[in-house]
């Protein structure tokens, strides 16, 4: 940086561009609350995740075919002949369901720490808006191998908007481009997929981060960090983006690697989770394949439709179901946004709002059996109420005392004492003479002391939720 | 006229008309960019009359062809599963395909030309899928009152053996049953009515 070359370079830039301003006001001056715990990972893992998408996405569009009469054998030549093929292949399915557990894990953040709440109701809608964006593009994608469960997804779902009445039909044919999905389909949806909608989620994301960096971070406490600030203007309890999150996300970063990694080398296509069986047989319009469901991120909303009995309905759920989560700034008014000192009430509602969402999503899979409809019409309901009766239920609730600054956190190095105890108190030592006629000193569980720790976390949680 | 004052309402008379004129332009612009997505000449010329053999059609049996991209059923159906026809009409959501497509010749109770021979078009009326043929008699996943007919996997809406849905599944209809005509006692042609 000495040299003056490099400087008068820098500042011939910084005269034309504004750089360090953009740097400071995005990473280096940027305050964030100082006590982000393990679920402020998710933001910036997602934006990882795009930038996997975008990257491997492109490296597909070079060996792969539009075409419906190629695009299958095309994907198959990519997994077996292109050099590395499968790789890229599987980055960006695995990708995609990663980009699903990343956001939904992001979204549930956002509904523990009431980080929709004023003033982040813009931040919120934006991020409701990608979510939208990444849902048409995962539905849009899985249609470009052109295998069964392609064809017959994308048929179901182009289909929902022909329940639409008077324009339903002809909007339907519109999207399609065709009487039913073919050629025309697949080619339009590998333009919105590859170019059309990837724009319109960068400009999201755009839109995502400055809005939140107009109104700061919320945080685990759910306090205002800015209503509390130094002499120098900065907030007492934030602390810069960089270095302190920068160097936390890489931490982060490392984790998730390791897991997409493990994915990714030994069971790409989990089980039929990620990628289906039935979509490694070439699509075939006379034949549906005997059990269909989308892919895992979907079943939720996928069960809804299943679960009402009349066609337009079933839409209106579903597309309620996505629509209801755009107003929960409005829904939830209550002043306290974290669930640290929320009351008994809206703790337990979240929790039957997750238990729906799981049985919503397990049900998507199964086929439709008349037991199985029930059960879904009944997670429907509890689904909805979480969000349509939160102005009614709110009012009975007791909050805890929001403190003025935020809370510190024990560090992992002060829990290992009390890691050990639990430990000794569920195994217990046992001297064992081997056979060479030394003694071993194991540990075997204990389950006086196993009964006793489950009690004790059973009550823990009992407690959490009051 | 003043020439160093600024005529506001002038000035504002030709945003508004800028406006006008260029939400009609963008108007106009936009019809080639949205009709460019609706079905190609191509794509509608596509629909040709289907030819079929009958010949080899076993009683029992079904077969698929495709007109229009979309599967048609062809199925030879037997005198006693067409026995069950009347007594299901009480379960049935349209048992007289008054709300449901058909030519008018096969708008009857066995939705066809001749009773037995059954042509349909393969979709479901819900949201598309094909559902599947399940001629036997209470198999254990449909439950035993199950007569024979049509299932679809996706969504679980039933038919009867002549695609009348049931009543209360997520498909609104019966089955379409396509235009189509004998030209011999052993041949049909699909997509030309009688």
């Amino acid at each position: 940086m000495n040299s003056p070359r490099l400087n008068n370079f820098v500042n011939w830039i910084l005269a034309r561009f504004p750089l360090t301003k953009v740097w400071n006001e995005h990473l280096a001056e940027y305050y964030a609350p100082k006590n982000f715990n393990f679920w402020y990972f998710f933001g910036s893992l997602a934006l990882l995740v795009l930038v996997n998408q975008f990257a491997t996405g492109i490296m597909l569009t070079i060996n792969y075919k539009p075409d419906a009469a190629l695009a299958f054998d095309s994907v198959e030549y990519i997994m077996r002949d292109v050099n590395w093929g499968w790789l890229i292949r599987y980055m960006h399915s695995t990708g995609a369901s990663a980009f699903f557990i990343v956001v939904y894990l992001h979204m549930f953040r956002g509904l523990l720490y009431g980080s929709f709440k004023k003033p982040r109701e813009l931040v919120w809608i934006f991020g409701m808006l990608i979510y939208v964006c990444l849902m048409a593009e995962a539905f849009m994608g899985y249609l470009l191998p052109w295998g069964q469960m392609s064809y017959w997804g994308a048929q179901v779902i182009i289909s929902l908007f022909s329940a639409i009445p008077i324009i339903g039909e002809d909007l339907s044919l519109w999207i399609r481009g065709d009487y039913v999905v073919a050629d025309a389909t697949l080619n339009r949806f590998f333009a919105f997929h590859v170019a059309a909608i990837p724009l319109v989620l960068v400009l999201l994301v755009f839109l995502h981060i400055v809005a939140l960096h107009q109104v700061g971070s919320n945080n685990p406490d759910g306090i205002e960090i800015k209503e509390n600030k130094g002499p120098d203007g900065i907030p007492v309890d934030g602390i810069p983006f960089h270095p302190y999150y920068t160097v936390k996300d890489i931490v982060g970063v490392s984790v998730f690697i390791f897991f997409f990694a493990v994915v990714l080398f030994y069971m790409p296509e989990l089980e039929g989770y990620f990628l289906e069986h039935a979509n490694f047989i070439p699509a075939d319009p006379l034949q549906t394949p005997e059990h269909i469901a989308p892919l895992w991120y979907f079943t939720p909303f996928y069960a809804i439709l299943r679960a009402v009995p009349d066609k337009f309905a079933g839409v209106l759920a579903m597309g309620g179901a996505i629509f209801v989560l755009f107003l929960l700034p409005w829904l939830d008014t209550v002043k306290v946004k974290s669930i640290r000192y929320r009351g008994g009430i809206y703790k337990k509602a979240l929790l039957l709002f997750v238990i729906s969402f799981f049985g919503l999503g397990y049900l998507g899979m199964q086929p439709p059996t008349p037991s199985a409809t029930i059960a879904a019409r009944l997670l429907t309901v509890i689904y909805f109420s979480f969000f349509l009766l939160m102005p009614i239920y709110t009012r009975w609730e007791k909050f805890k005392t929001v403190p003025k600054r935020l809370t510190s956190n024990d560090s992992l190095m002060n829990k290992i004492p009390l890691i050990k105890q639990v430990v000794s108190e569920i195994t217990q030592d046992t001297v064992v003479t081997t056979k060479s006629g030394k003694t071993l000193h194991l540990k075997t569980p204990n389950p006086k002391g196993l009964r006793n720790a489950s009690v004790d976390l059973a009550k823990k949680m009992k407690d959490s939720l009051d | 006229m003043n020439s160093s004052g600024v005529d506001k309402k002038r000035r504002q008379f030709l945003t508004n008309a800028l406006t006008v004129v260029g939400a009609v332009g963008t108007g106009f612009v936009a019809v080639p960019f949205i009709s460019q997505m609706q079905p190609s000449v191509k794509a509608k010329a596509t629909g040709a009359p289907v030819q079929v053999n009958l010949s080899k059609l076993e009683t029992g049996q079904l077969i698929r062809v495709e007109w229009r991209g979309k599967p048609v059923w062809i199925l030879n159906r037997t005198k006693a599963i067409l026995s069950t026809l009347a007594p299901l009409e009480s379960e049935l959501s349209d048992p007289n395909s008054t709300e449901s497509i058909q030519p008018l010749a096969a708008k009857n109770q066995a939705r066809s030309l001749k009773p037995e021979l059954f042509v349909a078009i393969g979709l479901c009326t819900h949201l598309g899928c094909s559902p599947t043929y399940r001629p036997e008699v209470a198999p254990t996943d449909l439950g035993k009152d199950w007569q024979g007919g049509f299932f679809c996997p996706c969504h679980g809406s039933k038919f009867d053996i002549a695609g009348r849905v049931y009543s209360s599944m997520p498909a609104p209809t019966n089955l379409e049953i396509p235009p189509y005509r004998y030209i011999d006692e052993n041949t049909i042609i699909i997509g030309e009515n009688a």
